[in-house]
């Protein structure tokens, strides 16, 4: 008996250590560790970096091309959830229930719209955002403009104009991000019973209000989700900003983001500590919008079983 | 009585014909929609293509100027040159070590933590949990230095510090706990316990029914999450882009996201296109051969 709780436990102990270990020294201590460097002046080549207490996070407070990139995050945050979510909805409904027959069957073609919608979401951002900066460019070798300009339209400087670029950089995360959701839409809506699209149906209903009646409270749950995925994505937002626009996120910092200023500050200027507390900040608007979400996301379930 | 049923059978095929052909203006609406969704999609890619066998001077005349011949030695180009062979083996490098170690031990922790109370086992559960919540933004600048001091570490040093697939690879394993212990921890939850018993009466270890019990049961539960771990870490660009600083070493989307830069100093944009649509090629082979299960090992676990 007390041979075999030894063996229990060793056998515990060998499998949590590697995974302990290895979590500990590469992901909680650096999250601790930021929290200090945040109160230092350190640029790394000192051994022992100078304690200054609150002087960075002053510092920041008039930092305005960080509440700049601050203020983008928040339109991304708002703005991004909310486009990506209504045209998947809309197009996850029309794939999987607005072909009539008895309201269940999806129009013709859904299997491949789905396949080809979701494709986007595999390719790395930095590919993406590299095939957008091309067609993107301001002349007649951009893939957009080119019609234009055949069109007799003046060209869109879609990166290069301060007023467009940010527009540009949110509509690239749509174009990735709806085919992601239209397939976990539809696996949402596959869960649901057809007696309830047939019910609706009988009693009267058009398609438009078998969505807004119907699909939309049923699958409320998978909106939800969807919509705190969507809410960190805008808030973690980096590649896409630092690699397709000018001068990582500009021009004239139209489109910089808190992860790109985080970046700049400390791999560019070497701010180590500055670049931290900008992180501790980043830290509490993520904690923030996640407390945020989980409260407000409290709704009444619908239990259909 | 038959030929009754057969006229309604008949009689019910001719009106869902007829409500078919029938097409509504809202249905019209629906199938331009979806197919203006299609066209966003395919042309972007489908130009990537087309300009990657264009030469120079067709690439910046028109957009959309069909290449007089098709110009193979591009690729010729964004291979060597920009060395897209090497940026790609790197990164197959790093996302073969790092998901089989994500997998290894992302699912010993998980099964432990899910099938073994003992003192500490919720404060283990929650402490990889939690870094769900973290931006990695936070950590990124305390990381690198970290993985600089790795690199002093006498005898492993020199293959897990700073500029190494090694040290990357550790580093991706890291942060892939939080989501795989939290996935498979659960499903771990959900397996029988009769099987497990009879194999430890039968004096299996517990290693033994690890290995040749549990885990062959936990199969769907790995191939998903596999999926998600390989496709994550393969587009990872935010921690190479600090910890391989050497452009020898560096993964497919560093080099990538350097090479409209690398073409403007060639003049070479050609080779870019090319450069390009050999990043895109392999995704898109493997999603059309995989894409039920790529779809399914993605969207699962938001459904959780």
């Amino acid at each position: 008996m007390i041979f075999n709780r030894y063996r229990r436990g060793l056998f515990i102990t060998s499998f949590l250590a590697a995974p302990v270990i290895l979590y500990v020294v590469y992901v909680i201590s650096p999250y601790i560790q930021a929290f200090y460097i945040a109160m230092t002046d350190w640029r790394g080549v000192s051994a022992m970096p100078r304690f200054i207490g609150l002087d960075n996070f002053e510092r920041l407070l008039d930092d305005e091309k960080f509440w700049l990139a601050v203020t983008h995050n928040g339109v991304l945050l708002l703005l991004l959830p909310l486009i990506t979510i209504v045209i998947a909805l809309f197009f996850a409904f029309l794939l999987n229930v607005g072909g009539g027959h008895g309201g269940r069957k999806g129009i013709w073609g859904s299997k491949f719209y789905r396949v080809l919608f979701f494709f986007p979401q595999i390719l790395a951002v930095a590919v993406v955002a590299v095939l957008f900066q091309q067609a993107f460019r301001p002349d007649a070798s951009g893939m957009v403009n080119a019609p234009l300009m055949a069109l007799g339209i003046k060209p869109i400087g879609f990166l290069s104009e301060p007023a467009v670029a940010f527009w540009s950089v949110l509509g690239v995360m749509i174009w990735q991000a709806v085919g992601f959701y239209v397939v976990l839409f539809s696996a949402g809506l596959a869960s649901i019973p057809r007696d309830m699209f047939e019910a609706a149906q009988i009693d009267g209903a058009g398609r438009i209000s078998l969505f807004i009646r119907v699909t939309l409270p049923l699958l409320w749950d998978t909106v939800q989700v969807a919509w705190i995925y969507l809410g960190i994505l805008a808030l973690d937002v980096f590649a896409i900003v630092w690699v397709m626009t000018d001068q990582h996120g500009g021009p004239d910092s139209s489109t910089t983001v808190m992860a790109a200023e985080i970046y700049r500050n400390a791999f560019h200027y070497s701010y180590f500590g500055y670049a931290s507390a900008l992180g501790v900040v980043m830290f509490f608007f993520t904690i923030g919008f996640a407390i945020l979400a989980l409260r407000l996301s409290r709704r009444e379930r619908i239990e259909y079983q | 009585m038959t030929t009754v049923s057969r006229t309604i059978l008949t009689s019910r095929k001719a009106a869902r014909r007829q409500r078919r052909s029938r097409l509504g203006p809202l249905a019209l609406l629906s199938h331009l929609a979806l197919m203006i969704w299609a066209v966003l999609i395919i042309v972007p890619i489908m130009w990537t293509f087309f300009a990657s066998v264009k030469s120079e001077g067709e690439i910046f005349d028109h957009a959309w100027a069909v290449p007089e011949t098709l110009r193979w030695d591009n690729f010729e180009r964004a291979w060597n040159n920009f060395h897209i062979g090497q940026y790609m083996l790197n990164s197959v490098i790093v996302v073969t070590i790092s998901t089989f170690g994500t997998m290894l031990l992302g699912s010993m922790a998980a099964y432990v933590l899910a099938r073994y109370p003992f003192r500490g086992n919720r404060a283990i559960y929650l402490l990889f949990v939690s870094g769900l919540a973290f931006p990695v933004y936070l950590a990124l600048t305390p990381l690198f230095f970290v993985v600089q001091n790795m690199g002093n570490v006498p005898l492993v040093g020199p293959f897990i510090g700073l500029n190494t697939h090694l040290g990357v690879a550790l580093v991706y394993i890291a942060y892939s706990m939080p989501f795989t212990v939290f996935f498979l921890a659960a499903f771990f939850r959900t397996l029988p316990t009769a099987v497990v018993e009879a194999a430890m009466v039968d004096g299996a270890s517990h290693t033994r029914v690890f290995f040749q019990i549990m885990m062959p049961m936990a199969r769907p539960g790995l191939v998903s999450i596999t999926i998600f771990n390989v496709l994550g870490q393969w587009n990872q660009y935010q921690i190479p882009l600090v910890l391989l600083q050497d452009r020898e070493k560096w993964v497919l989307t560093q080099g990538i996201a350097d090479i409209a830069t690398a073409a403007g100093y060639d003049q070479d944009w050609s080779a870019m296109f090319a450069a390009l649509a050999l990043a895109i090629l392999p995704m898109l082979l493997v999603y059309s051969v995989f894409q039920r299960q790529i779809q399914a090992g993605l969207t699962t676990y938001a459904l959780k």
